[in-house]
């Protein structure tokens, strides 16, 4: 074997060496030169966005099919890296904070070794290496979520994380197990073929999707989404309610659509009762949340819903529109999250609540009109990218024929955006002897919240974007 | 527009920029307007003028279309004069003008944008736009019971617009899934006539909740009452009729085979809305709520007449939407006038105004003269031409609905007389009325300007009629079976 070929999987290897940089940084720097740190991590991953596009036009294929690399997988890529960018400007000021300044290098070498597991997970065509890389997503992600360790919260967090993750690991493995075990090969290629739709299985094929569906945190599988979520550092909240998220998901519809597509009609069926579980409990139980990390988990739950109609249509609109949901999906809700962070650093980190926001217009305008925004955007109004992401999903699931699960998604959105209208009823309407006082964003974060509030504006205005997706799938 | 009130800083900007702005887009109308009925006269047929179109989302069909005909002529029309007017309304808007305005012309963008797309998928999209900065207008600008009202208002009209996307979607893949064009849909009429029959009343009650439609029409008393004035004027002016608009031109052109089979279940909740609404009229005390109900009943007379699908009767509603649209407007920013110098809208603390605000309260008169169809007015004309519209289909059911629906006259005459009597004559009961004084330039201008329009379209409604006959015929045209 040529070992140049291993240079096919560019974007992962560059990733791992921004990894080795970042851990030699770490190792060497020392007191002021530690202050560069973080612009140098944002460099390096832009860089790094640029390598996954340079990959966006071509395939590879390594290891005898094991690893898969096509434009759409590059162009996702690409897109969780941004997601990580954002998510690492937003840190600056978490880190900044005695706790955990020393821990930097830390943060940044957990969050790439997960970022490389999900690029694993997107690329595998093998089932073990779709595993490891799960498993190299899920560990490092635990570490972060307990990241401020001394906060018993984040620690409690953390547990719940780990140990729900791993229950849903070993589901899937029992899963996989069931699938090697009437099919004898772990390829996609050659399983496919032998796929018949037999008990054993739809069984593994239940136990895989409910292993996902952990991740993703669909109802029913979704009870530890909402502790996790409130227990971790804002940040880390963030990224597990978008990038993880977003990998997972990619994940499962290359799986669903390329393993069992004889068996279309079981796994359909199988979505249907949980996106319509998701995104109707979920609603429902986000409009009583107080704590706005709680209510954000919930609304993920209930995005995580609206994704999966892109789902359950598994055509190739189905994909684009998946994909842009996805993109969409990671500006809005980064944008909401950026701001609960900066706010929360202002208030002494106390625990935000709805009544926090109470008045934020008057003190705040910037603030709070993009968070205006960003809600519009996840409520799916018009003319913000929400809008559009929302209505492509809807027509991909509507042309697959599932008129009736687009009808209770709809009607969904309306209560949806009840609870995003509380957010902003808060800022706008309801008066505060004493708001939120005036705050200055650190430059980092305030480009992260631009980048945001550009996507969240010109998302859905600019069509070359969907239309580039379109003609990468 | 938007970016100059972003930038602009202070009252006296703001003031500026509005008023420029809207004249500006008023004289653009106008000017459509007028080009257009000369390239009418020129002998130019084709269904739409000034069609234009780019590519937008190709591999989903969506193009950003434009185009006009008689009928969204006369709705940009009426979108400029109320708007323009509305300006001078909220003259001394507090507290935050600048937001007040932004979110107004943001609302007014989605009125104009829906008025000229012929695009379904910009159509809704704009649609959904009008509907959001309502919102933030009334809940940090209105009065009373703001933010229930403004919830209200918001959540229903949303759950309208998820029966519309539905029925845009079924419209759109009913088609053959190739285009988002209105016309071209038309076209091809190819819809299967059982799909007609599942997203026609989507559809259609998807649009009616904004024209408020019997059963859903509960939003629009409280949402009126508590908006800010100008909102309230745009609001029942213009918004409403992107109901009846979109029920005339999504729902009954390109579903012509259900409209027709169907027709009957909405024309009798259209008869319930165009009486009920009166009747409610007479028995409510606060200015606003009365408004609020006869708007209901004068859009559900719109929509009444657009079922009957006559060529006389389609144009009435037209001219009703139009007169409707200036009267309604003319109401509200009267009582918002009202309202700010006595701080009551209650009918019973209200009394001898014709001597201490002569201006506004021979304004009211006018009003009220108008809504009630007295000859040389709007409202005469399109109500006359609505009810021998309506009359003209001779079998019993119509006959008798449109029988039901001309009491409504007589029960707009209650309550309209009633109130004029009630708070304009009499000595004034209240001491502290009587320092108040007259309407300010600003006012003045404002309701002149209406009441021009409204005797204007009343004293020579034929160009107006001429105008939209085109469009109106071609729809018919496609309903016929």
């Amino acid at each position: 074997m040529n070992y140049l070929e291993f240079f096919s999987m560019l974007p992962e290897i560059s990733l791992l060496a921004v990894f080795v940089l970042i851990f030699i940084f770490d190792l060497v720097a020392t007191g002021h030169r530690r202050r560069i740190f973080h612009i140098m991590t944002s460099l390096l991953m832009l860089a790094q966005i640029a390598v996954c596009l340079s990959c966006c036009d071509g395939e590879q294929t390594l290891f005898g099919g094991m690893y898969h690399n096509n434009s759409i997988t590059s162009f996702m890529k690409a897109m969780l890296t941004f997601g990580s960018l954002l998510v690492i400007l937003q840190s600056h000021k978490w880190l900044r904070n005695t706790h955990s300044y020393y821990k930097q290098g830390e943060f940044f070498i957990l969050l790439l070794s997960t970022l490389v597991g999900m690029y694993f997970m997107m690329s595998a065509r093998h089932f073990l290496l779709f595993f490891i890389g799960m498993e190299l997503a899920s560990l490092p992600l635990a570490c972060l979520v307990a990241f401020d360790k001394y906060r018993h919260h984040s620690a409690e967090a953390g547990i719940k994380y780990i140990l729900s993750s791993m229950f849903a690991s070993a589901v899937m493995l029992y899963g996989i197990s069931f699938l090697y075990g009437t099919t004898g090969t772990l390829y996609f290629d050659d399983m496919v073929a032998k796929i018949d739709g037999s008990a054993m299985q739809v069984f593994a094929m239940v136990m895989f999707t409910a292993g996902l569906g952990f991740k993703i945190s669909l109802v029913p599988f979704h009870l530890w989404t909402a502790d996790s979520y409130q227990g971790a550092p804002t940040v880390v909240t963030a990224y597990l309610s978008v990038i993880s998220k977003g990998a997972a998901v990619f994940t499962m519809f290359i799986i669903l659509t390329k393993v069992f597509a004889p068996m279309t009609k079981e796994w359909q069926m199988m979505l249907y009762i949980m996106t319509v579980a998701s995104i109707t409990i979920a609603n429902l139980f986000a409009i009583k949340q107080n704590n706005l990390k709680r209510f954000m988990a919930f609304s993920s739950i209930s995005q995580a819903g609206y994704i999966m109609l892109a789902v359950i249509s598994g055509t190739a609109s189905g994909m684009t529109s998946m994909v842009y949901y996805i993109l969409v999906y990671i500006v809005a809700n980064l944008a909401v999250f950026g701001i609960i962070e900066t706010l929360e650093h202002h208030n002494e980190n106390v625990e935000l609540t709805r009544t926090h926001c109470n008045g934020l217009y008057k003190t705040n305008p910037k603030l709070s009109l993009l968070m205006t925004l960003a809600l519009f955007s996840l409520a799916g109004i018009p003319p913000f990218a929400g809008f559009f992401s929302k209505f492509f999903i809807f027509m991909s699931a509507f042309d697959a024929g599932f008129w009736v699960l687009v009808f209770i998604a709809l009607i969904n959105t309306v209560i949806s955006l009840y609870y995003y209208l509380l957010i902003v009823k808060a800022m706008y309407i309801k008066p505060n002897e004493a708001p939120i006082p005036e705050i200055k964003c650190d430059p980092y974060s305030r480009i992260s919240l631009v980048l945001c509030l550009i996507g969240v504006v010109l998302l859905g205005v600019c069509s070359f974007i969907y239309t580039s997706i379109d003609k990468l799938v | 527009m938007l970016l100059a009130l972003w930038l602009s800083r202070n009252i006296k900007q703001i003031r500026t920029v509005m008023v420029v702005g809207s004249t500006m887009l008023l004289a653009l109308s106008v000017y459509l307007t007028v080009d257009f009925i000369a390239q009418r006269s020129a002998g130019v047929s084709a269904a739409q003028l000034y069609t234009d179109s780019w590519c937008w989302y190709p591999a989903l069909n969506i193009n950003y279309s434009i185009g006009v005909d008689g009928i969204s002529v006369v709705m940009i029309l009426l979108s400029s004069i109320i708007v323009f007017t509305g300006t001078f309304a909220s003259w001394n808007i507090k507290p935050q003008p600048k937001e007040f305005f932004l979110w107004y012309m943001l609302l007014s963008l989605g009125v104009y944008g829906f008025f000229i797309t012929t695009d379904m998928f910009a159509m809704f999209m704009f649609y959904e736009t009008a509907l959001i900065p309502m919102y933030l207008l009334i809940g940090v600008w209105g009065s009373g019971k703001k933010e229930y009202s403004a919830m209200k208002l918001t959540l229903m009209l949303m759950g309208g617009s998820a029966f519309l996307l539905m029925g845009i979607l079924g419209i759109y893949f009913g088609s053959g899934a190739t285009t988002m064009n209105i016309h071209e849909i038309a076209a091809m009429n190819n819809i299967d006539t059982n799909l007609q029959y599942i997203f026609f009343p989507m559809t259609f009650v998807g649009f009616g909740v904004l024209g408020a439609l019997f059963p859903f029409h509960t939003w629009s008393p409280d949402g009126h009452a508590s908006a800010p004035t100008s909102v309230s004027m745009l609001h029942a002016g213009v918004l409403m009729k992107l109901g009846g608009y979109g029920c005339f031109r999504i729902a009954m052109y390109l579903m012509p085979q259900a409209a027709n089979d169907l027709a009957w279940i909405f024309i009798i909740l259209t008869t319930i809305s165009v009486v009920y609404g009166a009747l409610s009229a007479i028995s409510q005390t606060d200015l606003k709520y009365i408004n609020a109900y006869s708007s209901v009943s004068h859009c559900g007379l719109v929509l009444f007449a657009l079922l009957m699908m006559t060529q006389t009767s389609c144009t009435g509603a037209i001219l009703q939407m139009l007169s409707h649209g200036l009267m309604t407007a003319l109401f509200f920013a009267l009582i918002g006038m009202i309202y700010g110098r006595t701080h009551t809208r209650d009918i019973r603390e209200l009394q001898g105004l014709m001597k201490i605000m002569p201006f506004l309260a021979v304004g009211y008169v006018i009003a009220g003269l108008a809504n009630l169809g007295l000859p040389g007015f709007s409202g005469f004309i399109a109500e006359m031409t609505i009810f021998v519209g309506s009359f003209m289909v001779d079998d019993t059911f119509h006959r008798v609905v449109t029988i039901i629906a001309c009491t409504s006259i007589v029960i707009t005459a209650v309550y309209i007389l009633r109130v004029v009597g009630k708070i304009l004559y009499g000595e004034p009961i209240n001491e502290e009325h009587k320092r108040l004084s007259d309407a300010s330039w600003d006012e003045r201008f404002t309701v002149i300007c209406l009441v021009a329009c409204i005797a204007a379209l009343g004293i020579a409604p034929l160009w107006v009629s001429d105008l939209i006959n085109n469009g109106v015929s071609d729809i018919i045209a496609n309903l016929m079976p």
